[in-house]
């Protein structure tokens, strides 16, 4: 029946289809919802946080008043003083800088490590549920044996053996943290298809491609959503957890994780090391959970 | 349901199988050798030396017979020798540091059922009361913050502000009280923040209601017919937070010097040694399975609607 169709007219009952569904109630949805999160004043404090902490990481060359590998060998481990406000480490380096230059780390891993999340479990995700049958158990196999291995160990298991390195993270947390999400657009999907509306797009003669991209994924993007917002403080923790125990970001580049690693050891003498970059992981961690949490009952006010 | 237990505990071969080989493939896949060690500073070796030395480790054979050879053995307690503390085998290490790792863990994790159940108990009581907002920010903050940086906190006010307890070691209960608070507060704020939710819905459910209609007095209502349905969901938390306490343990016991087996999880990764990351992987990775498993099971004995 699709064959005798005229192309045309395929092309016009899809644009109808999709105009008359997804999109009119996709509007609505969304508008509801920055409605909701904009009335949350914890989400509101979290997100101005957040965006601070963004501009601090863009900014670091302009804001940080000395380059974060300039060392002072006269005044090594100083508390906060008027010349080093936050004080120096133990190569005399100044630790606001390097604090400043941490910001950047964790923010370019919290969001880029979500770009690549989300461009393997997605698609992964939606074609498992879409297609059905043997690649879908295939894909359901492999993502339950991955799901059964603790994730923090398999993260720490590849960086160690890939070595040390902004890319190495990006890699290691990409390999791993798909599976969440491929499991929950999967679950989407596979009552996403069984709607009328598919049903309806696929008797008008909308192709494969177009009639998962368009009809079924948008109508599956609230978990999703939801899903990378909580994604981006796991990101962060992650990097912070390498770095702390040494096989995440590589030295002279500064890590709020790795900070408090080297710091902790001198807890005792030098308590300034370690506790302003605890202070700093602890606000970023804390900014992103109320601000996930306000996304998630904005977007959806049953999953609460 | 004996035959349910029955193929369930047979799953567990395959998936710890499965653990061993996708490890196994990713320490060999990797560049770099435990011969020619990437660190810097590490004694250069000559070719002869690093083949005598394959030779006596078994390195020397083709990857899928080292493996098989590995499980060989493995399933009988054998893990060989640790590359890195050439005069202990890997049992050795095991059996003296696994003990440590496990008491930690349990009292951790005793402590997050007991406090989060709790917290999330009052919350739900007195919902949108003071309580309610304590427990909630607990449990906030017990979920967001890493590890690593409450025992920061932690021991900054115990140790030095208060000095209440010491900064680290094993030796008497007192150094256990920090490292088990560290390790409980993540899965004790997710369990507060489930029991919370469970109790809220059942709370309002009808046959609280009728319990309550009956002139059941405050304590019987929550206790007796609340809590014994809000925490059927709660019970299949309980996997997860085994993986959280695991892993979350190398972090404390790196911090507070506890003599655990976490400590070589990292050591033994960058080291490069390849029978004790096995080993600790599969350790790991097998009592997890296995604590999945009881949750599983528990989860039926204690809720008569499923059927296996």
């Amino acid at each position: 029946m699709a064959l005798s169709t005229p192309a045309s007219g395929t092309d016009a009952g899809a644009l109808a289809a999709a105009a008359a569904r997804p999109t009119v109630r996709g509007t609505s949805l969304w508008r509801d919802g920055v409605r909701r999160l904009l009335r949350n004043r914890l989400a509101m404090a979290g997100g101005v946080v957040i965006v601070l902490l963004c501009l601090i990481a863009i900014f670091a060359d302009v804001l940080a008043p000395l380059p974060y590998t300039k060392t002072n060998f006269g005044r090594l481990n100083e508390p906060p003083s008027h010349d080093y406000p936050l004080g120096t480490d133990a190569l005399g380096r100044d630790m606001f800088s390097r604090m400043i230059y941490g910001a950047r780390v964790s923010m370019l891993v919290g969001l880029g490590a979500q770009v690549i999340v989300v461009l393997i479990g997605v698609p992964i995700g939606a074609l498992s549920g879409f297609l059905g049958g043997r690649v879908d158990l295939a894909l359901t196999r492999f993502v339950d044996v991955m799901y059964a291995f603790p994730r923090l160990l398999f993260v720490i298991l590849v960086m160690s053996m890939l070595g040390a390195g902004l890319l190495n993270i990006f890699i290691a947390i990409g390999l791993t943290g798909w599976v969440g999400i491929a499991r929950q657009t999967r679950a989407q999907v596979l009552a996403i298809k069984e709607k009328e509306f598919v049903d309806a797009a696929r008797a008008l003669g909308v192709g494969f491609g177009r009639l998962l991209t368009r009809h079924v994924l948008p109508n599956a993007l609230t978990p999703i959503v939801v899903s990378v917002t909580f994604g981006i403080p796991e990101a962060i923790f992650t990097e912070a957890a390498l770095s702390f125990i040494g096989v995440g970001i590589n030295p002279p580049t500064p890590s709020w994780g790795q900070m408090v690693g080297e710091g902790q050891q001198y807890i005792r003498s030098y308590w300034h090391l370690c506790v302003f970059p605890s202070i700093a992981i602890a606000i970023t961690m804390l900014s992103f959970t109320f601000f996930g949490d306000g996304v998630r009952d904005a977007l959806d006010p049953k999953m609460k | 349901m004996l035959q349910y237990i029955a193929s369930r505990v047979l799953w567990l071969v395959p998936t710890i199988g499965a653990m061993a080989l996708v490890t196994f493939l990713v320490m060999h896949a990797t560049p770099g050798s435990p011969l020619d060690p990437v660190a810097e500073g590490a004694n250069p070796l000559s070719p002869e030396a690093q083949k005598n030395l394959a030779a006596i480790y078994g390195l020397d054979k083709p990857l899928p017979q080292q493996f098989l050879i590995f499980l060989g053995k493995a399933v009988r307690g054998d893990f060989g020798k640790s590359f890195v503390y050439k005069t202990r085998t890997v049992m050795e290490i095991l059996v003296e540091t696994f003990p440590i790792s496990l008491l930690l863990g349990s009292m951790a994790l005793a402590l997050a059922i007991a406090g989060g159940l709790a917290l999330g108990i009052l919350a739900a009581v007195y919902q949108n009361r003071m309580w309610d907002y304590v427990s909630v920010s607990l449990a906030t903050v017990g979920v967001a913050i890493p590890n690593f940086v409450l025992a920061v906190f932690f021991i900054i006010l115990f140790s030095f502000v208060i000095p209440l307890f010491p900064t680290g070691g094993w030796d008497s209960p007192r150094n256990w009280v920090l490292p088990t608070v560290t390790l409980a507060l993540a899965p004790m704020g997710i369990i507060a923040r489930f029991t919370r939710a469970s109790m809220l819905e059942v709370i309002r459910a009808d046959y609280t209601l009728t319990a309550r209609a009956k002139g059941l007095g405050e304590r019987p209502v929550i206790f007796k017919h609340a809590l014994k349905n809000a925490f059927i969901p709660v019970v299949t938390l309980l996997g997860p937070m085994f993986a959280a306490v695991g892993t979350g343990s190398f972090f404390v016991e790196s911090i507070f010097r506890v003599p655990g087996m976490g400590r070589f999880f990292v050591l033994s990764m960058t080291g490069r040694d390849y029978p004790m990351i096995m080993a600790v992987v599969l350790t790991y990775g097998a009592f997890l399975a296995v604590m999945n498993l009881v949750v599983d099971l528990l989860y039926g004995a204690l809720d008569p609607r499923i059927r296996y």
